[in-house]
């Protein structure tokens, strides 16, 4: 991933106090956001959170409420998409179903002074790029939907903008082609260096392509960071919930020491909890993946005993579905997910029914404060 | 278990004042362009609907010497039985045809959608021949089989008596109400079926498959599943044959006998006694109900949600012995009945004397010897429906893309949406007279001010009938139009803006090649609906520019049925040939410009 330089005289787009209302829907609620030179950014979200909205609005093809666009030091907020400087691949691709693979990505280039040669050549260069020198002569409907995509990407090129915007535009391709695509998409983004903006909802798609990642979510921005970032330290439990799998406990704190009970499950952490008085509720998260079976005796801060309810494989892992049993004293049991790595699986011999120690080590539980 | 922690907060609010404000794009040339282009396509229906129909209105309540007496007329109209009398009996055939036609198209859509009958294929290509003849046809055809020297009613001409030894003559009592109604049924019945056709189309085997998995018998499975899938398709198909049914002209002028409705008694005021006050006054009553039909028909249609989605699984009809038999009669029986009918007019346009002398003859081609304006009127209809097509298509395919796709001027659009489907309401004779009314008036006096009417040197010409003949039938066309726009991707335009290519650059390379296909169409249905209509063109036409459609009135009118029978045929063979050479043209623009279908 090119990481491009974030210092302030290299931002290249930036989004200032965008608000965007359908009727009494808010799309889009006060958006700031810099982008820098060169980046591969992310809009991630899940559907109606306004990534779109954001997206068409950067193009000129919604009229925004309030607030400005600003493209390489120029207000762009009134100007109309012919004369912004962008290029857009969108989920249908949009590609002319009467023109050839070659006239599509033509068709921008012969509004220009080039000439017929030039056109011809220019055309070949992209088909190049895109991994179809032989594809010009076929029409969109003799293309695959991968193809197709490669051709809207070369189209969108055509004219060198400054900007490419992408809406969606793996999720109409099945699993295997989308894999693909991603890392050809990202190789050549950092060929072209060209800033890019992609608007998706699968959180996968974001943390392997992106720069950085602006997860939004009610017409806001939730939180804004590289994938590493937005894995590891989820700004809010939506944030952590939507992207990754993640298990939520909802913890008190019982004494002035800062120690947390989840049921009956007292819980070191790395944090400091003394700031929240005793009985608060605090809502903690850990990652599937970082729960461990232990080695230590029950007993021990942040180890138990659970049981084993169900078993999922997910190939490289098995998912364990675990049930903390309460040990009496009011509590309730508790429950979480763990996957662990199938070889230690096997050695272990976690089945169903089974009882096995495990932890939550410290380190790796996110604490998130309680709610005013 | 993970918890379910997803939303971070609450949908966020903004002032209403936000809500009001809008960062506006500053608007370019081709903004203009748009803007302008959408407020002609604005003024051009203000001229040709909009006007005339005040104009109709206005006088229907004006006296002979054009002063205004309000609802005098119609107060006249009332308290004249000879008159109220023919708008009961419009109501009433309207309501019986209406109801029989809807019937006999909801079997047969249902027999070559929903059976496994064979030849469904043929039955659904004869059954739209009706479409290519004008109305009056019928009613020629009727009167050689049922009238008083038909087929029927002479018992074949004795054929039976003398070989068979009993006489099956038959008197059905033609010209009257039951003429009309049968005449009106064969008339109608064709366009229900495409109605229906399409709304039986529409469906999901899924739904029939949930159906039958749960148990439901065949009959509960047709009033759970079937009838309230093709609900909105009856209602429509209703309104369309009761409005056709009670606005047709030809076939009540030619069976009707002294059995008067609405659009025969316009006739008669206007042609008969120059009355066009009352002319007019009739007129409207023929235009509220259609209106009335036409926006319940609006609401209705409003409130209909598609059934089918992307991923509807189409259904594929399971062999049913007894059901596919019946159907297959049925079909049988009806399209005979329409053979019948086109046969016996050839056939009577091809004998020497009807019913004494059945050597075959060309004389009744020869239309120099009869009144009606001859090969001379032929042709005038054959270039009259050229331009209509050419003209037509051009202005109603341009004014759909602007509606549909122009992003300006949200609120005229709306109206020009409005008055652009407002036509199918409006009767072809209230066209004419109110064009009539409108064009033939030489200036308006307003205020003490003397307007010249800039259209009047459009009367009596051949402009004014094409004009009268693309608002006649606007309305299924511009649906059409409406329909292939709206399968375009809508971010066609988006891509083009982000190349900063104009708009009708897009329009012309893209939008129209990809919609031909629909364009031809449009372009066919109004040459044989120009073809074949008399109501919108009867007023309209001058002495000098005779139509071969009002020919067969006149000549029927004149007692040379078979003349008139004659000049139909004519009509029929241009309409099909016509029909054929757009297959043909179709065929071959589709492997040329539609190459990319194929995969």
């Amino acid at each position: 991933m090119s990481a491009s330089q974030q210092t302030p005289d290299n931002v290249y787009l930036q989004v200032r106090n965008v608000t965007k209302t359908f009727g009494h829907f808010v799309a889009l609620a006060d958006i700031s956001l810099d982008m820098y030179r060169g980046e591969f950014i992310c809009f991630l979200g899940p559907s109606g959170c306004g990534k779109t909205t954001l997206l068409r609005i950067i193009a000129g093809l919604e009229e925004q409420n309030t607030g400005q666009i600003i493209q390489n030091g120029v207000d762009i907020s009134r100007f109309p998409p012919a004369r912004r400087d962008f290029g857009i691949v969108f989920q249908s691709y949009a590609l002319f179903p009467n023109l050839t693979a070659a006239k599509n990505i033509a068709y921008g280039l012969e509004q220009s002074k080039l000439s017929r040669q030039d056109i011809q050549e220019r055309v070949q260069q992209l088909l190049n790029l895109v991994g179809l020198p032989d594809s010009g002569h076929k029409y969109p409907a003799q293309l695959s939907g991968g193809q197709q995509q490669r051709i809207a990407l070369a189209r969108a090129l055509a004219l060198s903008p400054g900007l490419l915007l992408l809406d969606e535009p793996l999720s109409a391709l099945d699993a295997k082609v989308r894999a693909s695509l991603r890392t050809e998409m990202t190789s050549l983004h950092q060929r072209l260096g060209i800033t890019s903006i992609m608007v998706t909802h699968d959180q996968a798609e974001a943390l392997t392509m992106a720069d950085r990642v602006v997860v939004m979510d009610h017409g806001r921005i939730v939180q804004v960071g590289t994938s590493q970032e937005i894995y590891h330290h989820p700004a809010t439990p939506f944030v952590a919930n939507f992207v990754g799998v993640m298990n939520f406990m909802q913890a008190t704190v019982t004494d002035q020491a800062g120690t947390v009970y989840w049921g009956s499950l007292p819980l070191a952490l790395n944090h400091h909890v003394a700031q929240w008085p005793a009985g608060s509720s605090l809502t903690l998260a850990i990652r599937p993946e970082d729960v461990r079976v232990a080695d230590a005796a029950a007993g021990a801060p942040s180890v138990a005993l659970a049981h084993i309810e169900q078993t999922e494989f997910l190939g490289p892992t098995y998912r364990l579905h675990l049930r903390i049993p309460a040990n009496g004293n009011g509590h309730h049991d508790v429950s979480l997910l763990a996957d662990i790595p199938a070889q230690q699986a096997h050695h272990a011999a976690l089945q169903a029914a089974r009882m096995v120690p495990i932890q939550l080590p410290s380190e790796a539980i996110r604490v998130f404060a309680p709610e005013a | 278990m993970a918890s379910t922690t997803t939303s971070s907060s609450a949908a966020p609010t903004v002032p209403d004042a936000v809500i009001k404000q809008r960062v506006r794009q500053s608007v370019t040339t081709e903004d203009w362009l748009i803007r302008g282009l959408i407020v002609l396509a604005g003024l051009w229906l203000l001229v040709i609907i909009f006007l005339p129909l005040y104009s109709i209105i206005y006088r229907s309540l004006t006296d002979k010497a054009g002063n205004l007496i309000w609802f005098a007329n119609y107060a006249t109209y009332f308290q004249n039985p000879a008159l109220y009398g023919s708008l009961y009996n419009s109501i009433f055939i309207a309501t019986v045809s209406t109801i029989i036609s809807v019937l006999i198209g909801f079997l047969f859509s249902y027999a070559v959608t929903r059976t496994a009958m064979v030849g469904k294929p043929i039955f659904r290509r004869i059954v739209m021949l009706p479409l290519y003849m004008p109305s009056l046809i019928h009613a020629i055809a009727l009167i050689y089989l049922f009238g008083n020297q038909g087929f029927v009613t002479k018992g074949f001409f004795g054929y039976f008596r003398e070989n068979w030894g009993f006489d099956p003559s038959f008197d059905i009592g033609l010209y009257g109400p039951i003429g009309i109604i049968i005449g009106e049924v064969l008339f109608c019945f064709p366009q229900a079926i495409i109605i229906l056709i399409v709304a039986l189309s529409l469906t999901d085997a899924r739904l029939y498959e949930a159906s039958t998995a749960l148990r439901a018998s065949r009959i509960r499975t047709f009033f759970t599943v079937t009838v309230p899938s093709i609900k909105y398709g009856l209602i429509s198909a209703a309104f369309v044959c009761f409005t056709l049914a009670f606005t047709d002209f030809g076939i009540p002028k030619v069976v009707g006998g002294d059995f008067n409705v609405l659009a025969t008694d316009i006739y008669k005021q206007v042609i008969g006694q120059q009355n066009f006050q009352m002319g007019a006054t009739v007129s409207i009553l023929l235009l509220v109900p259609t209106v009335i039909a036409f926006a319940v028909d609006r609401i209705v249609q409003r409130r209909q949600m598609s059934l089918v989605n992307a991923r509807a699984v189409p259904l594929h009809p399971q062999p049913n012995p007894l059901l596919d038999g019946v159907m297959l009669l049925f079909c049988m029986i009806i399209t005979l009945i329409v053979l019948a009918m086109l046969g016996t007019a050839i056939f009577a346009s091809l004998v020497n004397v009807w019913p004494y002398d059945f050597t075959l003859t060309l004389k009744h081609y020869d239309f120099g010897r009869v009144g009606g304006g001859g090969f001379n009127a032929y042709w005038n209809s054959v270039r009259m429906s050229a331009y209509t097509a050419v003209f037509g298509t051009v202005i109603l395919f341009f004014s759909a893309y602007l509606i549909e796709k122009g992003k300006q001027l949200q609120w005229t659009r709306s109206i020009i949406y409005f008055i652009s489907i407002l036509p199918v309401a409006l009767p072809g004779m209230v066209i004419g007279l109110a064009y009539i009314f409108f064009f033939n008036q030489p200036s308006w006096d307003m205020a003490g001010l003397t307007i010249p009417n800039p259209f009047n040197v459009l009367y009596g010409t051949m402009t004014i009938l094409v004009i009268a003949n693309i608002v006649h039938y606007y309305t299924v066309p511009f649906l059409t139009a409406t329909t292939a726009l709206k399968q375009m991707d809508p971010e066609f335009e988006s891509v083009s803006a982000s190349m900063s290519v104009p708009f009708y650059k897009t329009f012309w390379r893209v939008t129209l090649p990809v919609c031909l296909p629909a364009v031809l169409e449009i372009a066919m249905y109004y040459f044989v609906s120009a073809m074949v209509t008399v109501s919108a063109v009867i007023f309209l036409y001058a002495p000098s520019l005779k139509l071969a459609s009002v020919a067969v009135v006149n000549m029927d009118d004149a007692g040379d049925t078979a003349a008139a029978a004659a000049m139909s045929v004519f009509i029929i063979v241009t309409s099909i040939g016509v029909r054929v050479l757009y297959e043909l043209v179709t065929w071959g623009i589709t492997r040329q410009t539609q190459a990319w279908k194929k995969r």
